[in-house]
């Protein structure tokens, strides 16, 4: 099976603390992966680092073969991302940014049929900051599948959202991935872990403590539940 | 389901339509860079009008021309420009530029083109004022003149890229921006006359690339043949090109 992405013992420090620690894993073609972990784990940093936002201490970061830092503009025409808090221009419309972001890439896809696809369609000429929390969730996905990406980066894309929302774009994801798109996502719900991904990395102060598919990390550890075995594995106490 | 093909031409029209519209629903910028000089000509014109300036040959309307359309370059290329990539910057928007295909000369060069278009407004409208209003005429060559001016506008528009490319924060995009626009605006002749400094003062005066640039302009608009034409010109030629490499260089997206 082909590598989608490749990272290979990454460090990263801030202040000369390790904010991710000689981390290494695969995402294969189609796959689904997490990367899990409390705030401030390390995981914002981890995916700064592979898409070329910042430069790694040591190790390297592949994404599609190639580094970001590297091959920016290439790589981002078949790399999808969705920042964490994603921002947009103050006073922008829903379909002036999905527009300005289409135009940037070679082949997108039809904005309108993703607007759509995920319910927006009705709120093309409302601006982006008069969006509720999972609309706007939901048009930051929108944006990060305009160029038809081969894979996606999705930042805690369901952070502050209700559960019914939650729910909905979650949806959107297994619809996707029945699709055969790749997805790279960091969260820390454990029950979106088990509900989308494939595999998973717990990353604690920035160092991997468990890697592989939910019940494989569920059966490393001595409890029944991924949230349990979180916490285990996070060294916390469990009541 | 292909949208479009990438054609570069369309990628700049788009991106300039609608970074235009937004300025537009946020319309500070074009106001003071087209209302201050405009408001400042009636002044001049109004207390000064057709009187010859300051001993010379030429009136005070004939002197402040050529300076007062430099008001809508500075009030873009220090204001305008940088502020505006500087709050895309603070605001993460420019992060989301980065994981696109995107370049930086593409950001830079739709706020360039948003000031350029301000700045013509401008001067078009004090061009209209003058003429209509205050009987102005223009006595050197009009080609000469509009080349002038774009080179003082290129070479403003470079400094202003240079700041907005380096400027982590709007914070600090506001410091540095005031420690050039005001100098700038003040000293160099754009809004007060320059002969009217002591001469010291128009040593100072003389350090700042606008000073250079309006000069060049006074002597073309009053047809004179200055001695330092081919240095004015020299000098805004080199900071026009050391501006832009060093913007598109140095060009933070984060």
């Amino acid at each position: 099976m082909k590598h989608c992405i490749e990272v290979k013992d990454l460090t990263k420090q801030y202040n000369k603390v390790n904010v991710v620690d000689h981390v290494s894993f695969q995402v294969n073609e189609k796959e689904v992966f997490g990367l899990l972990g409390h705030n401030g784990a390390g995981k914002s940093t981890m995916i700064d680092c592979m898409l070329g936002l910042c430069k790694p201490e040591s190790g390297t970061a592949m994404v599609l073969g190639v580094k970001a830092s590297e091959k920016r503009k290439n790589l981002f025409e078949q790399v999808g991302v969705q920042l964490q808090q994603s921002h947009y221009q103050d006073v922008i419309k829903v379909k002036e940014i999905c527009e300005e972001i289409s135009i940037l890439y070679k082949h997108p896809v039809d904005y309108h049929v993703l607007l759509k696809q995920f319910h927006l369609d009705t709120f093309s000429n409302h601006k982006v900051k008069d969006l509720s929390g999972g609309e706007r969730q939901k048009l930051s996905v929108v944006l990060a599948l305009i160029p038809n990406p081969k894979v996606i980066f999705l930042d805690e894309l369901t952070t502050g959202l209700d559960v019914a929302a939650r729910h909905e774009v979650w949806n959107n994801l297994n619809a996707l991935k029945a699709e055969g798109l790749t997805i790279f996502l960091t969260t820390h719900y454990m029950e979106e872990a088990e509900k989308l991904c494939d595999r998973i990395l717990i990353l604690k102060r920035g160092k991997a403590v468990a890697k592989g598919s939910v019940q494989a990390v569920i059966a490393s550890s001595p409890y029944q539940s991924l949230e349990e075995a979180y916490l285990w594995y996070m060294g916390e106490e469990i009541v | 389901m292909v949208y479009g093909r990438g054609d570069s031409m369309r990628k700049v029209l788009t991106l300039l339509k609608i970074e235009g519209k937004l300025a537009l629903r946020c319309p500070d910028g074009i106001i003071f860079g087209v209302g201050m000089p405009a408001g400042i000509l009636f002044l001049i014109a109004v207390i000064g009008g057709n009187n010859n300036a300051f001993g010379s040959d030429y009136t005070f309307l004939q002197s402040g021309f050529a300076s007062l359309l430099t008001v809508g370059i500075c009030a873009t290329a220090f204001m305008g420009i940088p502020l505006a990539l500087a709050d895309y910057r603070d605001k993460k928007i420019l992060k989301h530029f980065f994981v696109t295909p995107v370049s930086p000369m593409l950001m830079l060069g739709v706020q360039v083109m948003i000031g350029m278009l301000t700045s013509i407004i401008s001067a078009s409208i004090i061009a209209i004022l003058s003429i209509v209003c205050f009987n102005y005429q223009m006595s050197g060559n009009f080609i000469y003149f509009i080349g002038a001016y774009f080179l003082v506008m290129f070479s403003m528009y470079s400094i202003g890229m240079l700041i907005a490319s380096v400027c982590k924060t709007t914070r600090i995009a506001n410091l540095v921006t005031t420690f050039v626009y005001f100098p700038m605006i003040f000293l160099s002749g754009a809004t007060i006359p320059y002969e009217m400094f002591p001469k010291t003062l128009q040593k100072v005066a003389n350090v700042l690339p606008l000073t250079h640039g309006i000069k060049l302009l006074k002597q073309v608009s009053l047809g004179i043949n200055g001695d330092q034409f081919i240095f004015s010109i020299l000098l805004l030629l080199i900071f026009t090109i050391v501006g832009v490499v060093l913007s598109i260089v140095l060009f933070k997206w984060d």
